[in-house]
This record gives C-alpha cells, sequence and structure tokens, in this order.
C-alpha cells in the first residue's frame, strides 16, 4: 500500500485533469486559490489552458466560450467570488452549457474570514441565480471525496449540460490528508453526447424521448447558436410564451426527475434508533466520531451523510427519515439544509444545530444536541 | 462572394439605424475576407448591437451586458483557429469596461467593434460612458456630471495594438474592418453612428454633426506601433509547450507498524521562519510510512515572514473524524506567537500529555509531563527546533519511531 498526503483542493485539481478537465479559469482568492495554482501547474504542460481572470465574472465567462467550444472546463473561488459568479450561472444553466464550479466556503457573510470555514453558501448555491432553476450541488466530506466527488462533478455536468457546484468548505480544501487515490473507487468518464453527422442540428431541440439537447462545439463544421435569452430550439431569443415554458419545464425536470442516478451518501443506518443524525460537509467527520462514541455508550443512533444536496434527492431523504422518530439536522451555518428536511419530514420531529464562529463543530458538540 | 447574412432573419432596427448599415459592412468585410461562417463566431451582449448574431449565418454566442469579450476570450483560447468578432454597444463599453482594458492590455487575437451611439438605446435613451455632456437623455442632468470617455484613447493607453475609429456610413468601413480582423492581436474599432430612436428623438443631431465631433478627437488610425508584440494566445502555447509535465501525486509506502493504538493528536506552536508547518507535515508522513491515516491543518497570518505558525496534527489507526483538536496528546510550543494562538488548550492538558518546549518560553500553568530543550545550548538555530523535537519524540517511540521518521524525512525532501 502507498499513501499520498494532499489537501482538498489538490484533490479537486487532480481529479478534474483526471476528468478530462482541459480549462480553468479563476481569480484569486482564499481558500481557493490553490485549486488555480494547482491547475497552472498541470494543465499547461497538457495543452490545456489556465487563466487568471480580471475579475471573477471573467473568469466564469472564459470557461462558459471555452466550455462552448467542446473543452471541459471548471472554475473555482470562494463566496464572494460565487456572489459575482451569479449571472454568468444562470447563463450555464439556462444556455446548458457543461462547467464545474467549485466554492470552496470561508466564513461569510460578505468578505467575512478570508481563512475560516464555513457551510453558509449551500442554500446561496441552490438559489443564487435568476430565474432559481434547479443546479446540482455536490457536497465532499474529506479530501477523498473531493477527488471523488470532483470526477461525478464533470459527468454530470457532460452529461445533463449543466453547471455543477462542489461545496466545499475552507476545513477540505486546505486540510491536507492521507490518502490512498489507487483504491478509490472513481466512476467512468463521461463526455457530452455529440448530434450524430447524419442528423441535421439545431442548438436546443431535444430529441424524443430525451431531455438534454445534443451538443457540438462553437468552431465546428456546422453552425451552433448560444444564447442566454429564452430561445426556441434554433437558438433565436423568441417570445413564444408555449416554447419558454416547455423549455424552463425540461431544465427543471432534466435534473429533477434523475437525482436518484446521482445521490451520493453514506446510510449508517441502526434499525434501534429513533434518531437520525443529519449531516453533510466537513462536519460529518464530527458526526461520524460522534455516533462511534454514542454507541459505544449505548446509544443506538442513525448518520446520514448527504452528499449530493441539490436537487434534494427527496424520495431518498423520505425513506431514511421515515426509519426514525426524530432527526437532527447539524450544519455550519445557522439554519439553512433544515429547510429541506422540515418541509419532507411528515410525523418526525426534526431539529437543528448550527453555528458560524470559523470553527468546527465538534462531536462532543453533537452528542449534547442530541442528547437534549 | 456569398453573403453571410441570414436571408431569414433580415435587421429588425429602427428606420435610419446605423447598426443596420454596420450589419450589412461587416458582411461585406467577412465575405471579402473569404470566410465562411462556420469558420466565425459573433459574439454579443446585450442591448440594440446585441441582435447582431442573429442576423448571420455564422457560429453565435449571445451573453450577458458587456460580458461578451470573457465569452470570446474562452472561445479563442480553446480554439485558436477561429475568427472572433465581438460586437457591444457604448453600455457593453461602460458595464464590462474591465473586461475591455484587461482584453487591451491581454492582446489575445480577437476583434472587437463597438456600436457607439452614445445612449443606451434599448432601454429608453439612458446617457452612456460616451454620451457628450451637452446632450439630451433619459437621464435627466446626469449626463452633464460626466464627460464622455474616448474609449480609442483608453485602449491605446491599456496596450491595444490595434485601434481604429470610423463613422458607420465611413466607406472605408469594410476595408478596415477586414483588416482589423486579418490583424493578429487584439483590434478594437470605435464606430460612431446615429440611433435616431431614442438618441436622434432629443437631440437634433445629424450624422454630419457627429462627425463633426469625431473630428475634435485624436485619429485612431489602426496598428499602434509602440503597442505591438506577440499575441496572447500563440504566446501562451509557446511558453506552456517549455513546461514539464506536473510530478504524479507523491506515495509514501507504507512499510513499518505503527506504535500508537488509537488516535494521537499533535498541535505544533511556532512563529514564522521555524519551519512549524513542514515539521507537521515531515511527522505526517512518518505516520504514514506506518500506514497511519493523518490529518494536518495549518494557522498562519496572511502575511509572511512574522507571527504565528501554528500546526495541528491528528495520527490515527483507523480513519480520521474529527480534524479540530480539542486536548492535544502532544503539544511542541516553541514560540510565544504560537502558544499565544493556543493558550486556551493548555488547561486541559493532563499527566498523560506531554509538552515539548524551548526551555526560555513561558507556558500557561498545566499538568503535563514536560520535556524542556536548551536549542541554543545544543546549538540548532529556531529554524531547525521543531525538526528536533520531532526527533526528541521518535528517540521516544511515541507516535513515531526512528525508522519512521527517517522514511518521512525521505519522502519530504526525496526531490532535493
Ligand atoms: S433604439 Fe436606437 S440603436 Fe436601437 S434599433 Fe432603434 S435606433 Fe437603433
Amino acid at each position: 500500500m502507498a499513501l499520498s498526503f494532499i489537501d482538498g483542493n489538490e484533490a479537486i485539481a487532480r481529479a478534474a485533469v483526471r476528468a478530462g478537465c482541459r480549462f480553468f479559469s479563476g481569480y484569486p482568492i482564499t481558500p481557493a486559490t490553490t485549486i488555480y495554482q494547482q491547475m497552472l501547474k498541470l494543465l499547461p504542460p497538457l495543452k490545456g489552458v489556465c487563466l487568471q481572470g480580471e475579475d471573477e465574472i471573467a473568469s466564469i465567462g472564459f470557461c462558459l466560450g471555452a466550455s462552448m467550444a467542446g473543452l471541459k472546463a471548471m472554475t473555482a473561488t470562494s463566496g464572494p467570488g460565487i456572489s459575482l459568479y451569479s449571472e454568468q450561472i444562470s447563463f450555464a444553466l439556462s444556455g446548458e452549457i457543461p462547467l464545474v464550479i467549485v466554492d470552496v466556503q470561508r466564513l461569510g457573510p460578505s468578505t467575512g474570514s478570508a481563512t475560516k470555514g464555513a457551510d453558509g453558501d449551500i442554500q446561496f448555491l441552490r438559489w443564487g441565480s435568476s430565474g432559481g432553476l434547479p443546479v446540482v450541488v455536490l457536497a465532499p466530506v474529506d479530501v477523498r471525496d473531493c477527488y471523488i466527488l470532483t470526477m461525478h462533478a464533470f459527468n454530470l455536468a457532460e452529461q445533463y449540460r449543466c453547471p455543477v457546484f462542489i461545496a466545499s468548505n475552507k476545513e477540505i480544501g486546505m486540510t491536507r490528508e492521507s490518502i490512498e487515490i489507487d483504491s478509490l473507487d472513481t466512476p467512468d468518464l463521461l463526455t457530452r453526447k455529440y448530434c450524430p453527422e447524419d442528423q441535421p442540428y439545431l442548438p436546443f431541440q431535444v430529441p424524443p424521448g430525451t431531455m438534454i439537447p445534443p451538443f457540438l462545439p462553437i468552431g465546428g463544421s456546422r453552425l451552433v447558436r448560444q444564447t442566454s435569452s429564452t430561445h426556441d430550439p434554433e437558438g433565436y431569443i423568441t417570445a413564444d410564451t408555449d416554447i419558454i415554458g416547455q423549455v424552463i419545464e425540461r431544465l427543471d425536470k432534466k435534473l429533477v426527475t434523475n437525482v436518484d442516478t446521482f445521490t451520493f451518501f453514506e446510510f449508517d443506518s441502526d434499525p434501534d434508533a429513533e434518531t437520525l443524525l443529519l449531516v453533510y460537509g466537513v462536519t460529518a467527520r464530527a458526526a461520524k466520531t460522534a455516533v462511534e462514541q454514542m454507541r459505544k455508550g449505548g446509544k443506538a443512533i442513525s448518520l446520514l451523510i448527504l452528499k449530493t444536496l441539490y436537487p434534494v434527492p427527496e424520495d431518498f431523504i423520505k425513506q431514511c427519515i421515515n426509519e426514525v422518530k426524530r432527526v437532527v439536522v447539524v450544519e455550519m451555518n445557522l439554519g439553512q439544509y433544515v429547510r429541506e428536511i422540515e418541509r419532507l419530514a411528515e410525523s418526525q420531529h426534526v431539529s437543528h444545530f448550527g453555528k458560524m464562529d470559523g470553527e468546527l463543530i465538534s462531536p462532543e458538540l453533537i452528542q449534547q444536541v442530541i442528547a437534549l | 462572394m456569398t453573403t453571410l447574412l441570414n436571408i431569414q432573419r433580415p435587421p429588425v432596427f429602427c428606420p435610419g439605424c446605423s447598426h443596420e448599415r454596420v450589419v450589412r459592412t461587416l458582411d461585406d468585410a467577412l465575405q471579402r475576407l473569404g470566410l465562411n461562417g462556420e469558420q466565425i463566431v459573433i459574439v454579443t451582449d446585450i442591448g440594440c448591437a446585441g441582435l447582431f448574431d442573429t442576423f448571420f449565418n455564422t457560429h453565435a454566442f449571445h451573453g450577458l451586458h458587456g460580458r461578451a469579450l470573457t465569452y470570446a476570450t474562452g472561445l479563442k483560447m480553446a480554439d485558436p483557429e477561429l475568427t472572433v468578432i465581438t460586437i457591444m454597444g457604448d453600455g457593453g463599453l461602460g458595464i464590462g469596461g474591465a473586461h475591455v482594458l484587461s482584453s487591451c492590455r491581454r492582446n489575445l487575437d480577437i476583434n472587437l467593434l463597438i456600436l457607439n451611439n452614445f445612449n443606451y438605446g434599448m432601454t429608453g435613451g439612458q446617457c452612456s460612458v460616451t454620451t457628450p455632456v451637452e446632450a439630451w437623455t433619459s437621464s435627466g442632468f446626469l449626463n452633464q456630471l460626466e464627460p464622455p470617455l474616448d474609449i480609442c484613447r483608453i485602449g491605446k493607453a491599456a496596450g491595444a495594438p490595434w485601434v481604429g475609429r470610423l463613422m458607420a456610413t465611413d466607406r472605408e468601413l469594410s476595408s478596415r474592418i477586414q483588416e482589423a480582423v486579418v490583424y493578429r492581436g487584439f483590434s478594437m474599432i470605435d464606430i460612431w453612428g446615429m440611433c435616431p430612436g431614442r438618441f436622434g428623438k432629443r437631440n437634433k443631431i445629424s450624422l454630419k454633426q457627429i462627425e463633426q465631433e469625431m473630428s475634435l478627437l485624436p485619429e485612431a488610425e489602426g496598428r499602434v506601433s509602440a503597442n505591438e508584440r506577440l499575441e496572447f494566445g500563440g504566446h501562451y502555447r509557446s511558453l506552456a509547450a517549455q513546461l514539464q509535465c506536473a510530478d504524479p501525486v507523491g506515495r509514501i509506502d507504507c512499510k513499518f507498524s505503527p506504535p500508537v493504538s488509537s488516535r494521537c493528536d499533535i498541535l505544533l506552536l511556532g512563529a514564522a521562519g521555524q519551519r512549524i508547518n513542514t515539521a507537521g507535515e515531515i511527522l505526517c508522513l512518518s505516520a504514514m510510512s506506518a500506514g497511519m491515516h493523518v490529518t494536518q491543518k495549518s494557522d498562519y497570518p496572511i502575511t509572511v515572514l512574522r507571527g504565528h505558525s501554528v500546526s495541528e496534527v491528528v495520527l490515527s489507526r483507523s480513519p480520521v473524524g474529527y480534524t479540530g483538536i480539542i486536548k492535544p496528546n502532544i503539544v511542541i510550543a516553541l514560540s510565544a506567537e504560537g502558544v499565544a494562538r493556543r493558550k486556551k488548550v493548555f488547561s486541559l492538558l493532563d499527566e498523560d500529555s506531554l509538552v515539548i518546549m524551548a526551555d526560555n518560553l513561558e507556558i500557561p500553568k498545566n499538568n503535563a509531563r514536560t520535556i524542556e530543550i536548551d536549542f541554543k545550548a545544543l546549538g540548532v538555530p529556531s529554524s531547525e527546533w521543531a525538526l528536533v523535537s520531532l526527533s526528541m519524540l521518535a528517540a521516544d517511540g511515541f507516535p513515531i519511531t526512528e525508522e519512521m521518521l527517517q522514511a518521512g524525512l525521505a519522502s519530504r525532501f526525496a526531490d532535493r
């Protein structure tokens, strides 16, 4: 056995390159900067492109252009940068432009604390673009997840032609950890589906029985139109409300109805448990420790670690919470993902613990919360 | 020559709008260059000029207000063969100013046509960054407060190697566009025209008068020799071609058996220059040589060469859960700055805890077993104190052994 010692940010960069990412652009921001630094080492020798934009808006804009030219693209930032990405995120969403966006979350609000962690952007990632259509948000727990989920993120972005977020955290991105890369269960790589040569191409035409328009690159031998405006299958702006409505519905459905196929999680269920501890992100590490200690003390408890946060895997979560009487959601914010659980819970009592002071939530604190 | 115009979608501008003239001139220029639609992308943003891409049978990329150059940059870097033509109005010029400046400075081979009609036509004639102070706009008196900017002067100052300014009606426009498109580098043309729908309604001004205004400005006639230099994309690729592939992720073989039965939390408290972070890393690598799971977090100020440096290391036989350290098993205390950063922790230490410290250091009262080291007497410089402390641990055989430390050092300094 051989172990490697890398942090979450390096794991994301390495996995991105392995997933076929050949375009990265970013703007320096703690604690995401080292993803950019890594990509700068990795991509240019592979004939890939790594750029530093004049600001975050440019950085993600470069990615949108490169993705439409056919490259797998990624950008990385933290809360203040996600704020600036917003208009371009909604473009990626409506223009169905594959893109992986890493948010190495730091303590907000605003410029907050650059070197302190938080999970304060979770609802912002989901709702922080105009129009409010769904996005994919994957939440790694540790360095291993950073590696594996980044590869999944590229697959999802390609497969569904959409922006995919990796909701990391300073406490993962800048924590170095031992990891056995060879033993990781990495997915096979997917690439966006191209329109076959013998079929006519309309950029937003969806073949019957599917929900994703086939791709062709701008610059290829057949003309491609991309637009941020409401569009018809040809990619021209349209005011036809029937067409607009159909496209919006499809953009919603293509992710929401398929989330079961990309629900990542760890569910450690105890059939005797009346309480389910539900966590995501770095808090899951403390939760595992807490659960282990509680079980040693004879307490039955179940643990659900969610790694696909959005679209909310509703059926799956309902299944898990139906096993218990009480759900305790613990997260590094003042109550964001708990809102999803509250709306899914039927008879279960949902309680919440969260804090935002730049410190990790400890296993002891979790035990105290559960004992309440 | 065949037109690149999209016959099914003729221009839909207000009667007399200069944009229409530019659409036809651009078509003429592209035809004369012998380009097919498949070789070209027209990148646009928001506003009346943002409709341009729909009138052409070329690749099209229509995006957000002022951001056209950002997409153009990504497209051109991803596909260097592509002819990238970016169209913006004076509105986009204002809101996307940072991208215009950066594009001038970057010198990527894209072409920018600024359709400058001195106001926001689509939203009802508000003032823009190019509105004259004496003009009437729907922004009331606000345009009297800010003089118009001369984008050609700015472009030259920002490093654009090809800058032109012409009237939309100028007979030369087609040939200048051709020159600009062919030019290998960033080129931009400030094209002045009339917006009869909005600007012309309030301002009784003719194209002749606009031309008159233009003649008062310094000329912009294409190449700016002082700014001519390597094109960004080609330059990027030639520099990138000289780079070696990055090393694969380092690996350390697990060959020893761990001397730790469960989890061991170690806090290294020092100052900048004491190589605290490096010592933490070596500690981790050493533990990994015995197949242990490790995590390391560092805490130091953004500024360099001064202040605290703290490293938190967790070593464990089973996967590490919580990565925080509440009650460390071992504290290595080497400077007052580091100790001050974690002073709360000392009261939690008990007889099972170990403190290795510099002998002259003051630390909060605690119950730990303490080893004081007189580094000065040993003749060891402060940058080596942390490493010496590690060898103390290794000599003790907990939580790493001598052979593990050797393996850790070998791995850390493999390339030196
Ligand atoms: S509003 Fe002005 S710029 Fe827009 S189409 Fe009409 S005349 Fe042209």
